[in-house]
């Protein structure tokens, strides 16, 4: 049998949290949940998510799948920040960087 | 074990391959047209739609993305098959490396094209020997029985689960693209027996994800692969001498195995050629041979992995060798030459003289033959083009 480069860690496992300097915050009283931020990610590090617990601009919004960023596998490009057509997405410095 | 459904027909070397591709049971066929290949998709696209081939044909839009969709249907463990040529090999050079890496055993068929500026669609090898570090296992045709046979052949040695690297089967352009001869169709159901199915233990399974190809630091075991890649490379030469001998039996064929030897025995001066060229050089050894003179062929039928001990053997005895490629190298001598040499060099001293033939198609004549031959008496080194000069 050959040495094939298969691993039995799948990339879901393999976290690349560290490789971020700044991480995206979104400030759910600003978010429509129109998902650009969720299309936009490079990583699929935003999963849409059906939540009662996450503050909204009105309760319509609140009824739909709002963002929420795995911060695992975010890499901190800020593609997120840059697309959110509402600015409801702000990148904070990490503190261990500081 | 010669069935009665086994026929001969008049195809060219572009037909050959396609049937090649269909008594393999390939079940994926990708590829991006280019002369002198098309022939070879467009017959199997033909055979897919007529229900004569029971296979996926993906038309893609460049030949990057041709390697890759095989690639990726390769690694779901379905049997896979492209063709393509000259710039289209060049292009597709990044996913011949992860092919290869990823350890599957495709097989492409490449029909040898001269690489451009200028522009020239006729027979050279500079574009497949250019990927001779790819890790793919290059195998130089003949005749166009040899194209479908090194088919078939190619995929049981690719599919072997000690070397599990794929293969590329080299045809002459037009030479034998576009050249019809006699070719014996093998016996659709001895060659499923013979291939069997492909059976890959780290195929993708969504039950069981696994990272394929992910990051791997200095520490390991990036390196180890690599090595693993190169052992399972030069372990396959045994691999292809026992499987030469099945094969034959099976289909009463005549595959040569690594190298074909031709009027070797007692013979003083040799040539060594690669690919259809090599008819016109056996024409002119049986000339030389009756006048009297001790000449003798040596043929590649393997070029990757290497057959360095096969060579050693067979130029031992002799008082010069001339190394005959149809491929160029700019800043040293040609790449046949130096693999030659790196195989002889330190085991024993035999003269050799490197010889640059048929680049962009020029013709390579019998006349050209006989200078070569008349050239390893006089002076036995260096690096000559053929038939150059005068235009």
């Amino acid at each position: 049998m050959v040495l094939a480069p298969v691993a039995n860690v799948p990339s879901a496992n393999i976290k690349t949290s560290s490789w971020r300097d700044s991480k995206p915050v979104i400030d759910y009283d600003k978010c429509t949940r129109c998902g650009i931020c969720w299309k936009f990610c490079p990583d699929v590090a935003i999963d849409l998510v059906a939540s009662q617990d996450l503050h909204a601009p009105n309760e319509r919004f609140a009824k739909l799948e709002a963002p929420v960023i795995n911060y695992d596998h975010c890499k901190g490009c800020g593609i997120c920040a840059t697309e959110c057509p509402f600015d409801a997405i702000e990148m904070v410095r990490e503190e261990a960087i500081e | 074990m010669i069935s009665v459904h086994e026929k001969s027909k008049i195809m060219t070397g572009d037909e050959a391959a396609a049937y090649g591709a269909k008594l393999s049971k390939v079940k994926v066929v990708s590829a991006y047209p280019i002369t002198p290949q098309t022939v070879i998709v467009e017959k199997i696209a033909d055979m897919i739609s007529n229900n004569e081939m029971d296979a996926k044909f993906i038309e893609v839009e460049s030949e990057h993305s041709a390697m890759a969709s095989i690639m990726a249907s390769e690694l779901t463990g379905v049997r896979s098959f492209t063709a393509s040529s000259s710039q289209g090999i060049l292009y597709m050079h990044e996913m011949l490396h992860w092919v290869a890496g990823l350890r599957l055993p495709a097989l492409m068929s490449v029909v040898n094209r001269a690489i451009g500026p200028p522009w020239n669609i006729w027979a050279d090898q500079s574009d497949t020997i250019n990927q001779r570090d790819t890790g793919w296992m290059q195998i130089y045709c003949e005749s166009n029985q040899e194209a479908l046979d090194s088919i078939i052949f190619g995929y049981k040695i690719a599919e072997n689960r000690n070397v599990l690297l794929p293969l590329m089967n080299m045809l002459d352009a037009f030479t034998l693209s576009h050249t019809s001869e006699p070719v014996t169709l093998r016996d659709e159901e001895i060659s499923a027996d013979y291939l069997g199915d492909l059976k890959l233990e780290f195929s993708v399974n969504t039950d069981r994800p696994m990272g394929y190809g992910s990051l791997v630091a200095p520490e390991g075991p990036f390196m180890e692969m690599k090595k693993d890649m190169r052992d399972s490379m030069y372990g396959a030469r045994d691999v292809i001498k026992n499987e030469t001998k099945k094969f034959n039996e099976t289909f009463n064929a005549t595959l040569p195995g690594l190298v074909e030897n031709f009027m070797m025995e007692d013979a003083d001066y040799a040539l060594i050629t690669m690919g259809a060229m090599s008819s016109t050089a056996k024409y002119t050894v049986r000339k030389l041979r009756r006048e009297g003179k001790k000449v003798g062929l040596i043929r590649l039928f393997f070029y990757r992995p290497f057959p360095d001990e096969e060579i050693l053997q067979a130029v031992r005895d002799l008082k010069g060798v001339g190394i005959v490629e149809r491929s160029v190298s700019f800043g040293q001598m040609g790449a046949l030459y130096e693999d030659v040499a790196s195989s002889l060099f330190g085991r024993i001293d035999v003269p050799a003289k490197d010889y640059v033939v048929g680049i962009g198609g020029r013709d390579i004549r019998v006349e050209d033959y006989e200078k070569m031959f008349e050239g390893l008496l006089k002076e036995n080194n260096g690096i000559e083009w053929v038939n150059t000069g005068g235009r």
